[in-house]
C-alpha cells in the first residue's frame, strides 16, 4: 500500500533520517516515535509530497504523491483552526468529502448522508451546529478524525493528533481511529511522543533517533537494549502496569518534551 | 443642501443602468469580501486599489480606455504581490512597499494631465452619480466574471483558505488558488474603483463581509449576509445620492459603515444574552 525505499532527507549534510525502508500493509497501524526534531513531521510532509527527498523514493498505491492526494487522510495537530473561523463544526466533515471539488457548491444528498453517518460515529450531532471556535480542543479532535476518514481514505496520517489533550480525551480519540481503520481497513501512520495511548493498537513502531531508526513490533523496539544502541547513550526502558516509560539521558528523555517540531 | 428629493422621479429613470452596476458590484463585493476578510488580505485589497488608481491615471493621461489602464494596475499589483509575498508575513511589506510608489505615479500622470479636472478626483474618491456607458459595460463584464469564477471555485478557496493544512494535505493546489484569488481580487478592484474611487474601494470589498463575519459563523450565511449588506451600501449610496448632487462615495461608505456598527451592537448583544441564559441555567 505504502512504500518507503532507501529514502534519505536531511539538510545541511544533517541527514534526519537516511536508508529508511517501509512497507506499510492494509490496515496496518504504525506508531512514529521520536525526540523533538528527530524528522517525523517531516516524514509525514515527506509522504504528502510536500518535502523532497535528497534520495530514495515514497509511493502510495505504486505512484509517487506529489500534491497530496484524496487517498490520504490528514488529521493536524490539535488547535490548528483560527477561533473566529466562519466554519460550524459539520462544515469540516462536508470539507473532507467535497471541499476538493470544483464546480457551484452545492453538497449531494449522499454527501449529506455520508455527514450524517460520520456524525454518529464520533458522536457528534450535539456539537455539529456549534462554530469550530467554540469546541474544545478535544471536540475538535473528534472532529478531524471525521473529516480524516470521510472520504474513506486508504492511509490516514495523524500528527500528534493527540497533544493538548487530557488523558481520558487521548483514549477516546485512539479508540475513534482504530475503530475508523478497522471499518475501512485503511493503514495509520500516527505520529507521537508518547506511544502509551495507542501501545495496544499498535502494530508496529518506527522509532527515529540521532539520524537513525529502528522498526519493529512495541516489544522489540521498545526495550533498553534497542533504544540505548539508538540513541548511542544508555537509556532506560520501564514497563509498568502495561504502559512504557522511556527514562535516560539528556536527549533520549521522554518526560520533558514541549510540544515543538522540527521544521 | 445635502438632500434635495423633489425631482426624483424624473431622474431616477437616468440612473438605471447605475443601479444595475452597483447590484453587480455589491454581488461580487459581497462574495468576494468574504475571502478578503479569512484570508486576512483586506491590506492587500487597500494595496491594489492604489496602483490600480496608477493604471487608471496613466491611462487618462496618455488617452486609452480607463477602465483598461485600472485592471492593467490591478493585475500588475496581483501577479507582484503574489510572486514577492507568498508567506503573510512578507505579502504586507510587498504591499506597503509597492502602495506608495503606485501612488506616487498616479499622482504625477494626473498633475501631467490638462483634462477634465472631474476626472482626476473621480478616480480617487468615486464618480458622480452617471457612469458612461463603456465603463458601465466593463464594470458589468468584469463583475459577472468574478462572480461566476468565484462560484466555480468557491469550496476549493474556502477549503484553502480556512484549513489550509488539510486542504494541501487533501490534493487542494492551495498555492495557485491563492494566486488565482489576487488576480480575481485585482479585477474586482479594478472596477470597484471606477465608482466608489481608488481611496474607499475598502467600504465594498471589506466593510460588508467585515458586519457579516461579526453576527455569524456560518460558511452558509457570512456570503449571503455579506451580498446583501454590499447591495444595500451600493444602491442605497446611489438612491440617496440622487437627492444630493455630490459624489456616490461618501453615501455608499457611510451606509456601509453603519450596517457596521448595527452589525458589533447586535454581536455584543448576542454575547450578553448568551452568558445571562447560561447564568440562569446554573441557576435553575
Amino acid at each position: 500500500m505504502l512504500r518507503i525505499s532507501q529514502a534519505t532527507l536531511g539538510y545541511d549534510e544533517r541527514p534526519l533520517w537516511s536508508n529508511l525502508n517501509l512497507e506499510v500493509a492494509q490496515g496496518e497501524f504504525i506508531a512514529i516515535i521520536g525526540a523533538n526534531g528527530s524528522g517525523k513531521t517531516t516524514l509525514l510532509r515527506a509522504i504528502l509530497g510536500q518535502e523532497k527527498l535528497n534520495s530514495g523514493a515514497i509511493q502510495l498505491n505504486g505512484k509517487p504523491v506529489t500534491h497530496g492526494s484524496r487517498k490520504i487522510g490528514y488529521i493536524p495537530q490539535s488547535r490548528s483552526l483560527d477561533a473566529h473561523t466562519p466554519l460550524l463544526a459539520k462544515d469540516l466533515l462536508t470539507m473532507g468529502i467535497n471541499g476538493h471539488r470544483y464546480g457551484v457548491p452545492f453538497t449531494s444528498r449522499k454527501d449529506k448522508a455520508r455527514v450524517e453517518h460520520i456524525l454518529n460515529c464520533i458522536d457528534g450531532h450535539e456539537l455539529a451546529n456549534l462554530p469550530v471556535g467554540q469546541l474544545s480542543g478535544g471536540q475538535l479532535q473528534r472532529f478531524r478524525v471525521g473529516q480524516a476518514v470521510i472520504d474513506e481514505p486508504d492511509l490516514i496520517l495523524a500528527d500528534e493528533p493527540l497533544s493538548a489533550l487530557d488523558l481520558a480525551q487521548q483514549g477516546i480519540l485512539a479508540d475513534l481511529i482504530d475503530r475508523e481503520r478497522k471499518d475501512h481497513s485503511a493503514a495509520v501512520l500516527f505520529v507521537t511522543h508518547d506511544v502509551n495511548p495507542v501501545l495496544d493498537m499498535v502494530d508496529r513502531v518506527l522509532y527515529l533517533a540521532n539520524g537513525q531508526f529502528k522498526i519493529g513490533t512495541p516489544d522489540e523496539v521498545m526495550r533498553s537494549e534497542v533504544l540505548s544502541e539508538l540513541y548511542g547513550a544508555p537509556v532506560d526502558v520501564v514497563r509498568n502496569q502495561g504502559r512504557i516509560a522511556i527514562l535516560g539521558t539528556h536527549g533520549a528523555d521522554h518526560e520533558h518534551h514541549d510540544h515543538e517540531e522540527w521544521k | 443642501m445635502i438632500f434635495d428629493f423633489s425631482d426624483y422621479d424624473k431622474l431616477l429613470p437616468l440612473v438605471t443602468n447605475s443601479l444595475i452596476a452597483a447590484a453587480l458590484l455589491g454581488l461580487m463585493g459581497g462574495l468576494i469580501g468574504i475571502f478578503v476578510m479569512t484570508r486576512d488580505s483586506s491590506f492587500a485589497v487597500h494595496g491594489i486599489s492604489e496602483i490600480s488608481f496608477a493604471g487608471a491615471a496613466v491611462a487618462l493621461l496618455i488617452g486609452i480606455d480607463v477602465v483598461l489602464g485600472s485592471v492593467i494596475g490591478s493585475a500588475a499589483a496581483a501577479i507582484l504581490i503574489g510572486i514577492l509575498g507568498t508567506r503573510a508575513k512578507d505579502r504586507n511589506s510587498i504591499i506597503a512597499v509597492l502602495m506608495p510608489f503606485g501612488l506616487g505615479i498616479g499622482i504625477l500622470a494626473l498633475s501631467l494631465y490638462e483634462g477634465r479636472t472631474s476626472n482626476k478626483f473621480g478616480l480617487l474618491t468615486g464618480q458622480i452619480i452617471a457612469i458612461d456607458s463603456p465603463s458601465l459595460f466593463w464594470l458589468t463584464a468584469i463583475s459577472i466574471f468574478v462572480i461566476l469564477v468565484l462560484v466555480i471555485i468557491w469550496r476549493p478557496l474556502q477549503f484553502a483558505s480556512l484549513d489550509a493544512e488539510v486542504a494541501k494535505a487533501r490534493g487542494v493546489a492551495t498555492g495557485k488558488l491563492g494566486f488565482g484569488f489576487l488576480l480575481l481580487l485585482g479585477l474586482a478592484v479594478a472596477a470597484s474603483v471606477q465608482v466608489v474611487g481608488a481611496l474607499l474601494v475598502l467600504s465594498l470589498l471589506v466593510t460588508p463581509a467585515a458586519a457579516a463575519l461579526r453576527v455569524t459563523s456560518s460558511p452558509k450565511l457570512a456570503p449571503l449576509l455579506s451580498v446583501s449588506f454590499a447591495m444595500t451600501s451600493a444602491i442605497g449610496g446611489i438612491l440617496l445620492a440622487l437627492g444630493g448632487g455630490l459624489p456616490v462615495s461618501p453615501y455608499i461608505t457611510s451606509v456601509s459603515f453603519f450596517i457596521y456598527l448595527v452589525a458589533r451592537v447586535v454581536e455584543v448583544m448576542r454575547k450578553r444574552s448568551a452568558k445571562q441564559s447560561v447564568s440562569k441555567g446554573l441557576k435553575a
